[in-house]
């Protein structure tokens, strides 16, 4: 290897504003749309689900400031088979409660992976983006790698989202404490 | 064919760690257990792609972007360019990178930015680009200030620009900070300090390019940004457990 990687720093509090700059109240920034707004073009086959959740910090106080992206596999499985940037969403978490919501599909399984959907964490206070994932408590586990090396039920199911409507799930972030979400290194 | 080697892993003697209690907020925002690894499969070797026809013909223009017509943002007008590569000095093309930063009185516009310094009514602080064949970006901005910011002390950030960069593959998404080149609060900031190698500091900091540095026009920085390279091989990568 010929050159060093480039160190991670904090996204800060203003990541909106760079990534999401129709949230963040910058008026017809690029047009007006922020990228990543709808993760699958509309007319994407599978099923419809919506996920939600908040993001808590050590202390349990909601996270305002953080932004998080996702990236998924269509219901036949496929990564990035519907467009450009098909699978793919960011969010900013609202800034009085700290949450986000994602409308999506539900992603297939894979030979190797029980579905799940890719989240990437950033915000202040954290200095190397936050990787982690969403199963679904109602979905086949299989054999999925992450879930048989995170054989403590507590930590476990951290990484699974609960099912709250037919087609409703929630899923919470918790950065330290008790509750510690699985964080992994991609 | 994309390629589907993995990458190489992230090198945490570069990296920052999570907890850095110099920086107040990571204290309740640090994960405490180990990152569990992972052997990358197809979502992290993929990741989402972006077309030039996202992007405006002022989106890496700062000065304009958010500017009045034919109004433009204050402070020292500058140019930031340089290449995205891997770690194998490979171009990482056709990749979005996203900037932001405060304006040249250090103030963001961002409704929980109190800062004294006014908000520029012609600068939004936002921008974007994608990288051509050879992984070169470039854009025009004003040199954005340092400002003071609560982290219990007399914290100032240096200036700073916030660069968020996608590459081929979700693993090597990666947000960071230019700095610049002899700015006295690189050293005194507990933010590019949760940094522990200098070198890797050094490399966050652009350096003037007075080759491209347009006389009676504006000055320009250097800015390389590497990201994660590839494995020679399919099976280097193994699950380590947690």
């Amino acid at each position: 290897m010929s050159c060093s990687q480039s160190a991670s720093q904090t996204a800060g509090p203003y990541v909106h504003i760079g990534c999401t700059p129709r949230v963040a109240g910058l008026k017809n920034m690029y047009g007006g749309n922020d990228l990543g707004a709808d993760i699958f073009p509309p007319n994407v086959a599978g099923r419809k689900i919506v996920i939600s959740g908040q993001i808590f910090d050590g202390a349990g106080d909601p996270v305002l400031d953080a932004m998080l992206e996702f990236w998924q596999a269509d219901a036949s499985g496929r990564y990035g088979a519907n467009g450009p940037c098909g699978g793919w969403a960011r969010r900013a978490v609202d800034p009085e409660a700290g949450r986000y919501e994602l409308h999506t599909i539900l992603p297939a399984a894979t030979a190797d992976e029980a579905a799940h959907v890719k989240v990437w964490v950033v915000a202040r206070g954290i200095n190397l983006g936050l990787h982690t994932r969403i199963y679904f408590e109602d979905e086949p586990q299989g054999h999925d790698p992450i879930l048989a090396a995170t054989n403590e039920p507590s930590r476990r199911s951290t990484l699974i989202a609960k099912r709250s409507g037919d087609d409703a799930y929630i899923f919470n972030i918790h950065l330290q404490g008790d509750k510690e979400t699985v964080f992994l290194n991609v | 064919m994309s390629d589907m080697r993995p990458f190489t892993p992230q090198d945490m003697s570069l990296q920052p760690p999570a907890l850095t209690p110099d920086y107040r907020s990571s204290r309740l925002r640090a994960p405490s257990h180990k990152l569990l690894s992972l052997e990358q499969g197809a979502g992290e070797l993929t990741g989402p792609t972006f077309g030039h026809d996202i992007i405006g013909p002022n989106d890496n223009d700062l000065i304009i972007n958010y500017a009045a017509p034919g109004a433009a943002a204050i402070g020292e007008q500058i140019m930031v360019h340089g290449y995205l590569l891997d770690e194998d000095a490979r171009p990482v093309s056709q990749a979005l990178l996203e900037f932001w930063q405060a304006n040249a009185g250090g103030r963001y516009r961002h409704k929980k930015d109190g800062y004294l310094a006014p908000l520029d009514p012609n600068f939004g602080g936002c921008g974007r680009t994608i990288t051509d064949e050879t992984g070169y970006f470039s854009f025009r901005t004003v040199r954005p200030g340092p400002y003071p910011w609560p982290n219990g002390g007399n914290d100032w950030r240096p200036a700073h620009i916030h660069f968020s960069c996608f590459g081929q593959g979700w693993a090597q998404r990666l947000i960071t900070q230019m700095y610049f080149e002899g700015d006295p609060h690189i050293p005194l900031c507990p933010i590019v300090q949760t940094i522990a190698d200098p070198k890797a500091i050094d490399r966050l900091t652009a350096r003037l390019d007075m080759a491209h540095t347009v006389p009676m026009g504006f000055r320009a920085f250097r800015f390389d940004i590497v990201l994660r390279g590839r494995m020679s091989t399919l099976f280097e990568n193994k699950l380590e457990g947690n």
